[in-house]
């Protein structure tokens, strides 16, 4: 049915599921949210499976007319955005009637926010996926970002609206999307085309995110990374968050519209819990890589895939109406985090 | 080729096999072979596998299978590699438009190797490139077997768009760019051909360890293919390996 009609487009809003997979042997790349913790909460929260496809939002200015009766949340940056203009909260269910105006407007922190709506986007599975893959412009809403006057489709969900809406998923562990300049990573494929001196310049420097990053890879700026005889290597596999040193010595990670196989050596692989976080980084800002072995990177990803198998429903204690003109912050004062909300009397 | 494969760490999803250091025929049937082994025994927890020149990365779920594990699955498979019958080759003739706008690196590669245009024109379209593997992008074929005569080291800065269909050598490789994306090879020509269209059935042209070759057109003849590919009624020349 339909869902929404796009009244307003942002520079690049893209629909995304967790990626297109089997297909990397053909040069195709996996694409997916940047973030997947955050859609894959968002599924959960919204009582979709978790690899249904959203919008990620990465620009402000998108705004959306609900043109059926459905349930909304929005996960990942935390964005300033309101329903028939009111201030909303994020990571818990909203309901929307039909003719609601959802606005987006400014990312707060972290660089790309993911609405989930109940039932899932309803478009094309092309080999095997929802994602968008613009460069090839296949998958999502025609192979491209939304634009004005799209109409998104949407799907029945598989339980009653009503019970989508008074449940609640509790315990969800909420990154910050603040202040996270460290990133973890293993060593290798092509370590052993470094220096000590080059690998301990790598995971002691800080590097910046350039403005020449986007779903393909960020591009970094800092203290060159010498290789001991050329980066360049026979072509082989690129794996999620491997940090390729090409020529010039400046580290490009690749994320998830990365090409497949590529032929710069890659010094290290950020670990798949981190790659998330550091998908939520904006240009500007400035992170350091920190070396942690391969058991303890399964270590981190067993506990926190734990968690999230964990997280289950519970009844809203209020059936209060979610929209309001409250606002809600995140505070850290001494390193213990508060959820402050601000209302207006 | 290596005495013993090298099992690398590409983070904590995918292992890297490594089989040797060099573009060889032989070292690439070995990885294609253990592939398919690897493919047959259907092991619980490997999700896909992309072979390349001379390594294979295996992408596995740890909640499924542990490290420690898979490795020791691949060392028992590898003992028993068998040999396997591949499909009869094919070569797919595709046409180029060298030099001009649409191969702006063409007579940087000449001077590097100190050659005319038309001598890089000529080395280019001489052989059957066989395709080692497809990757990089869409139905992007990664050739061998091009002549050291117009080996050219890549770009020290790679570009931020590099259009559909050019073609490009990068040190001792050639290939073929099938969508717009970043790259940082020399570019000296354009197709006007498509390696991959969603539309078809199967969205790729060509395949691994078939064969394909180059061969010089003009302007006209470049708009003319172009035409027919639009409307959907152009098909390469495609022969058996060996025959043209």
């Amino acid at each position: 049915m339909e869902g929404f009609k796009v009244i307003k487009s942002g520079v690049f809003d893209t629909i995304q599921d967790l990626g297109r997979y089997g297909y990397q042997q053909f040069g195709m790349p996996v694409s997916g949210a940047m973030d997947s913790y955050a859609l894959r909460i968002g599924n959960r929260i919204i009582g979709n499976k978790e690899n249904e496809a959203g919008i990620e939002i990465s620009t402000p200015g998108l705004s959306l007319r609900a043109l059926n009766e459905t349930a909304i949340v929005l996960t990942g940056a935390n964005i300033t955005f309101t329903i028939n203009d009111n201030f909303a909260p994020m990571w818990e269910t909203l309901a929307i009637k039909k003719g609601d105006t959802i606005s987006f407007n400014k990312i707060q922190s972290g660089c790309r926010t993911y609405l989930l709506v109940a039932g899932g986007i309803d478009v094309p599975s092309v080999l095997g996926s929802k994602s968008t893959y613009t460069r090839a412009k296949i998958g999502g809403q025609n192979g491209r970002p939304l634009k004005k006057s799209d109409i998104i489709y949407i799907s029945n969900p598989k339980q009653k609206l009503q019970d989508i809406i008074n449940g609640k998923v509790v315990s969800i562990n909420i990154p910050d999307y603040h202040e996270e300049n460290e990133i973890r990573v293993i060593l290798g494929p092509q370590d052993d085309y470094f220096s000590e001196t080059s690998l301990s310049t790598f995971l002691n420097s800080f590097y910046e995110i350039t403005v020449y990053s986007d779903r393909m890879g960020y591009r970094l700026k800092g203290p060159k990374i010498e290789s001991k005889n050329g980066s360049d290597i026979i072509t082989d596999g690129i794996p999620p968050g491997s940090i390729q040193v090409p020529r010039n010595g400046m580290p490009i990670v690749m994320l998830a519209d990365r090409q497949t196989t590529g032929g710069y050596a890659k010094i290290a692989t950020v670990i798949s819990v981190d790659i998330d976080k550091f998908a939520q980084i904006k240009p500007g800002n400035k992170i350091r890589f920190r070396k942690v072995d391969l058991e303890e990177a399964h270590r981190l990803l067993l506990e926190r895939e734990e968690k999230i198998t964990n997280l289950h429903f519970e009844k809203k204690v209020s059936a209060e109406s979610k929209t309001s003109n409250n606002r809600i912050f995140q505070v850290k004062i001494n390193e213990k985090k508060y959820k402050v909300e601000v209302e207006e009397i | 080729m290596y005495q013993k494969t090298r099992y690398l760490t590409a983070g904590d999803k995918a292992i890297e096999l490594e089989f040797g250091n060099e573009i060889s025929k032989e070292l690439n049937l070995l990885v294609r072979k253990v592939y398919y082994c690897i493919r047959k025994k259907n092991i619980e927890g490997i999700e896909e596998m992309v072979p390349t020149y001379r390594s294979l990365i295996v992408y596995y779920n740890p909640q499924k299978i542990k490290y420690t594990y898979l490795v020791q699955q691949f060392k028992e498979l590898e003992k028993s590699v068998t040999e396997i019958s591949l499909p009869t080759a094919h070569v797919t003739e595709i046409p180029v438009l060298y030099g001009g706008e649409y191969g702006p690196d063409l007579e940087f590669v000449a001077q590097y190797n100190k050659l005319s245009v038309e001598e890089v024109i000529k080395i280019h379209t001489e052989k059957e490139y066989f395709i080692y593997m497809l990757g990089f992008s869409p139905g992007f074929p990664y050739l061998g077997g091009m002549s050291d005569k117009i080996a050219t080291p890549r770009l020290e800065k790679p570009r931020i768009k590099v259009s559909e269909g050019s073609v490009g050598i990068a040190g001792g490789q050639t290939g073929i760019y099938p969508i717009n994306s970043p790259g940082g090879w020399q570019i000296i020509g354009r197709i006007p051909v498509k390696l991959f269209e969603i539309k078809e059935k199967f969205p790729f042209l060509l395949k691994s360890g078939d064969y394909l070759k180059f061969y010089p057109i003009n302007q006209k003849e470049f708009k003319e293919i172009k035409k027919k590919v639009e409307e959907g009624n152009y098909n390469c020349k495609i022969g058996l390996h060996g025959r043209i």
